[in-house]
């Protein structure tokens, strides 16, 4: 327990007050409700509670355990040492948002090195400080490009083909304002981006795709943003930004916004969160992007520093005229990726994404001469791809989990039409002996 | 004494951190291939004392007092940070098989329960990923609820005065219109104010209780039962639950729906402003609404197996707020908090809380204008300015207190206190921490009158003075380029 008062100081405070006990200071709440009874397991003490917390955390079967072939958003990548040393410094990990720049250029100077290499990674002009994760980076996309047109288109294109929690979201944020097109049921999700164009009207704020998309294949934008382009619309790709190490960022394509999962650079799995939501626009735009935002300045010294600008778009300044109701943001995750990126740097983030694609494609040519099982689509892809299995993707799996392998995903759960089909993630992390054991419980399987 | 930018320590061939060569053939690379990829060029040193230099730049918890109103700046107890960290938890994908992650299931279910009793509250979406997305899943659920009712007339939202700027903007997001409402003499909802607001257009009222200014409601009831009345709903905004805990249960005063902070409440660390964690309770007709995923018994345990936990969907959810299950990090260090509290524990942070808050209100008193003299909860409002020391604003006190190594107050918050200095000492500080905190006041408030220059250049030891923040907006230097696409 934290409360470091003793018996003494309590009865000399309650003195200064003039209250002769702690229940008097609770004075205004309505008698009938005061101090309840909570029902609630009694206090431990921090050795009891970490025996608990073992317990409990034991009883989960981890990547400790497991051999990882799951992906689909959420990716197993090595983590530098360095990273968790950096984040866990009490300096970065309990201070507050820097509202007072002369006491928090640490927190600030990390934000501007994070936004220089986000803005780098996407090839954009700006980056935010971040949102929540990928599927809220989404959302905010969507918000800024509504109010971009002030609110006078309505259609929002969205790729079948990106992850189906970043569209569940969209929809959730936007009940009835917007008409969002692009990924019914009815459409098959095996098609290219060019499926996209015909619904581009003028009446579009925003399309919507993913790179890689949710299946893993890459694909070139530039005649979609084109398209976009040509009805006036803006252009959002969500990326995984490790893919970015290796391939054409999508500011060259013509994207105005390009979001992002940040969790491969250096955020552990921890069961989905706290990941880190990536936003990056271009400079004419910067008015109209949600979060916070770090800028260079001089001090009354003449001195370089940081602090929070264009904070008139916020909340606290603008209330309900403002682009957005963030406060929080994730200052401690955007330090993560920071360090991450600074480990790696320009050689080392080129050779895992490599790693990536090379362990990704051996795993996939493998699987994909085994009877049975074949390859979904033909298209270019990073580190992630879809097969198609003569079973139930569940039934696989837990084959798959007797041999301590983590399976892909069941395309199923999302995609009807996907039945059968597993999404299998390739990471750094796999070696060739993991490929092989996961390649022969599969030909097992097709054998039977 | 400024610190290089990563991209200025860039020497070109520096290598930190190297992976293994590859064990498989090589693929053909695809044709979408960047040409360049100008990140900085490191060594592990450079990295490690760039970053450790830079932390040293900051003010933080860890080493001292900061009582930043309305944001519970509490220690932050490093068993939390480990616990967050066993590969059990941390090393668990979202999309794993429910078999495989009972652990991970039920420490949400535990948690769920935990704040669904001590809010007082049938439900708990753990979900929402801090306070402000909370709030908009927690008006979402209301604008749902009225929708659900084929009630669509309600699309008005009442929002004290007092409330935080995240009220209106998680309204006007919703697609709500926003009311805002005057606060009386006392600083309570005025209930005049109120009852000309209730009609059948009235959606809900957002009630922050105790409200920004440190009062707890004392018409909370009453306000509670005439937006019922009217068929409105009453969100309540538990960012200052602190001072509530185990003290009394907001669903049970007639709050329908309330956010947590566990990284204000539950003290989860700040971060330097995130990740935090936004937990939502509902009452009992409001939990078809949650947002999915929600953890729940999907099959009954008997003597020989534990129950089996798995995600379920909300008959009428609102929809998903966030990718997988809300930030989990977080809530492993939430549930290792209230395991160490129990029920008197809890009690006692509020307890504390409060009498810390009150203690220093006291000790100020007579020294800053205090505009509501009574009782305060968890925090409280003085004013930083005085008649007769015209130049001096509640900023120059706040840069002041610097010097002192002291963090200082949230300023100009609630806007409707002149010159707000909004303090919240929180529970975990000491007797003689908040001496010498008094101490520091009473120092700053005999210098702005005889010195006031002191504190209009304040501050001195900081390691940048104050800023331009005019240059800031206008340049917008908004990141370093790094290398060129040459090299």
């Amino acid at each position: 327990m934290f409360v470091p008062h003793t018996q003494k100081d309590r009865e000399a405070m309650l003195r200064t007050i003039g209250v002769s006990s702690l229940e008097q200071l609770f004075q205004d709440v309505p008698a009938a409700y005061r101090f309840p009874d909570l029902n609630l397991p009694p206090a431990m003490t921090e050795m009891e509670v970490q025996q608990e917390l073992r317990s409990i955390a034991a009883s989960n079967e981890s990547m400790e355990d497991l051999v990882c072939f799951l992906g689909a958003g959420a990716y197993h990548h090595y983590i530098p040492s360095v990273v968790d040393a950096i984040i866990q410094r009490g300096e970065f990990l309990t201070a507050y948002t820097p509202y007072q720049p002369e006491v928090s250029q640490g927190t600030l100077q990390a934000i501007f090195d994070y936004q220089s290499l986000i803005a780098t990674l996407t090839g954009m002009e700006v980056s935010n400080a971040s949102h929540y994760d990928g599927s809220t980076a989404v959302a905010e996309a969507v918000s800024m490009a509504h109010a971009n047109f002030r609110g006078k288109r309505s259609r929002i294109v969205v790729s079948p083909a990106l992850h189906p929690h970043y569209r569940q979201n969209v929809r959730t944020f936007n009940r009835s304002e917007l008409e969002i097109v692009g990924d019914a049921d009815t459409i098959d999700p095996a098609q290219g981006p060019e499926a996209l164009e015909d619904l581009i009207d003028q009446n579009t704020a925003l399309v919507i795709v993913q790179y890689p998309d949710f299946f893993g294949r890459i694909y070139d934008y530039t005649q979609l943003a084109e398209k976009a382009h040509a009805a006036g619309a803006l252009l959002a790709v969500a990326v995984n930004p490790l893919a970015l190490g290796l391939l054409t960022p999508p500011g060259q394509f013509g994207a105005d916004i390009v979001t992002g999962e940040g969790q491969p650079l250096g955020i552990p799995l921890s069961f989905g969160g706290p990941y880190l939501g990536i936003f990056a626009t271009r400079l004419e735009y910067v008015r109209k992007m949600a979060g916070r935002l770090v800028g260079e300045t001089v001090d009354n010294r003449g001195q370089r520093a940081y602090v929070l600008t264009l904070t008139a778009r916020e909340q606290h300044i603008r209330r309900e005229k403002a682009t957005s109701n963030i406060c929080t943001n994730q200052a401690l995750i955007a330090l993560a990726a920071t360090v991450y990126l600074s480990m790696l740097g320009k050689h080392g983030l080129r050779q895992v994404s490599e790693l990536c694609y090379h362990k990704a494609h051996y795993a996939a040519r493998s699987i994909g001469a085994l009877s049975g099982f074949s390859l979904w689509s033909a298209q270019p892809y990073f580190n992630e791809f879809v097969v198609r299995c003569p079973v139930p993707v569940e039934e696989i799996n837990m084959r798959l989990l007797d041999e301590g392998i983590l399976g892909g995903y069941d395309l199923g759960n999302d995609y009807p039409e996907l039945a059968n089909h597993m999404l299998i993630a390739v990471t750094e992390m796999n070696s060739r002996d993991d490929i092989d054991l996961l390649v022969d419980v599969l030909a097992e399987v097709s054998n039977d | 004494m400024t610190e290089p930018l990563l991209c200025d320590l860039s020497a070109p061939g520096r290598v930190a951190m190297r992976f293994p060569e590859p064990d498989v053939p090589l693929a053909e690379l695809p044709s979408l291939l960047r040409e360049d990829l100008p990140l900085p060029e490191l060594s592990e040193v450079d990295v490690v004392r760039h970053f450790t230099r830079l932390s040293k730049l900051n003010y933080s918890i860890d080493q001292g007092m900061y009582p930043l109103g309305s944001c519970t700046m509490k220690y932050n107890p490093k068993i939390n940070e480990a616990m967050a960290r066993l590969p059990g938890f941390a090393l668990t994908h979202p999309l794993q098989p429910i078999e495989t992650v009972q652990g991970n299931l039920l420490l949400m279910y535990e948690l769920q329960e935990w704040l669904a009793e001590i809010g007082g509250f049938a439900g708990v979406t753990l979900q929402p990923a801090a306070g402000a997305q909370g709030e908009l899943t927690g008006v979402l659920i209301i604008r749902v609820y009225h929708d659900a009712r084929q009630d669509f007339k309600r699309t008005k939202i009442l929002i004290p005065d007092s409330a935080h700027g995240t009220n209106p903007a998680t309204s006007a997001m919703s697609g709500m219109q926003v009311v805002e409402l005057k606060s009386d003499e006392r600083g309570n909802v005025n209930l005049e104010a109120l009852k000309s607001h209730c009609d059948e257009t009235l959606a809900g009222l957002m009630l922050t209780n105790p409200n920004t200014l440190g009062l707890f409601d004392e018409n909370v009831i009453e306000v509670c039962r005439l937006v019922h009345e009217t068929g409105g709903l009453i969100y309540g905004d538990g960012a200052n639950m602190n001072a509530l805990l185990g003290v009394v249960r907001p669903g049970e005063l007639g709050i329908d729906v309330m956010h947590y902070n566990l990284h204000k409440t539950f003290s989860t660390p700040h971060g330097g402003g995130g990740p935090g964690s936004g937990p939502v309770g509902v009452a009992a007709h409001l939990v078809d609404f949650l947002p999915y995923p929600v953890v729940d018994i999907i099959e009954e345990g008997d003597e020989e197996l534990p129950p089996l936990f798995g995600l379920v969907r909300p008959k009428q959810s609102i929809g998903r707020v966030k990718s997988f299950h809300g930030q989990f990090g977080m809530m492993v260090r939430a549930y290792t908090y209230l395991r160490m509290h129990g029920p008197e524990g809890l009690r006692m942070i509020a307890e504390h809380a409060v009498l810390n808050a009150n203690y220093l209100m006291h000790l100020l008193k007579g020294h800053y204008h205090l505009p509501y003299d009574r009782i305060c909860m968890h925090e409280f409002v003085v004013e930083g300015q005085w008649d007769d020391a015209p130049d001096i604003h509640a900023l120059d006190i706040s840069k002041r207190m610097m010097d002192y190594n002291l963090h200082p107050p949230t300023n100009y918050f609630p806007l409707i206190v002149h010159e707000a200095l909004m303090i919240e000492p929180t529970e975990t500080e000491s007797k003689q921490t908040l001496d010498r905190f008094v101490e520091v006041m009473l120092e700053i408030a005999r210098e702005a009158h005889e010195t006031p220059e002191v504190l209009k250049s304040a501050p001195h030891i900081t390691p940048v003075g104050r800023l331009d923040e005019v240059k800031a907006a206008k340049e917008l230097v908004l990141c370093c380029g790094v290398g060129s696409p040459s090299d």
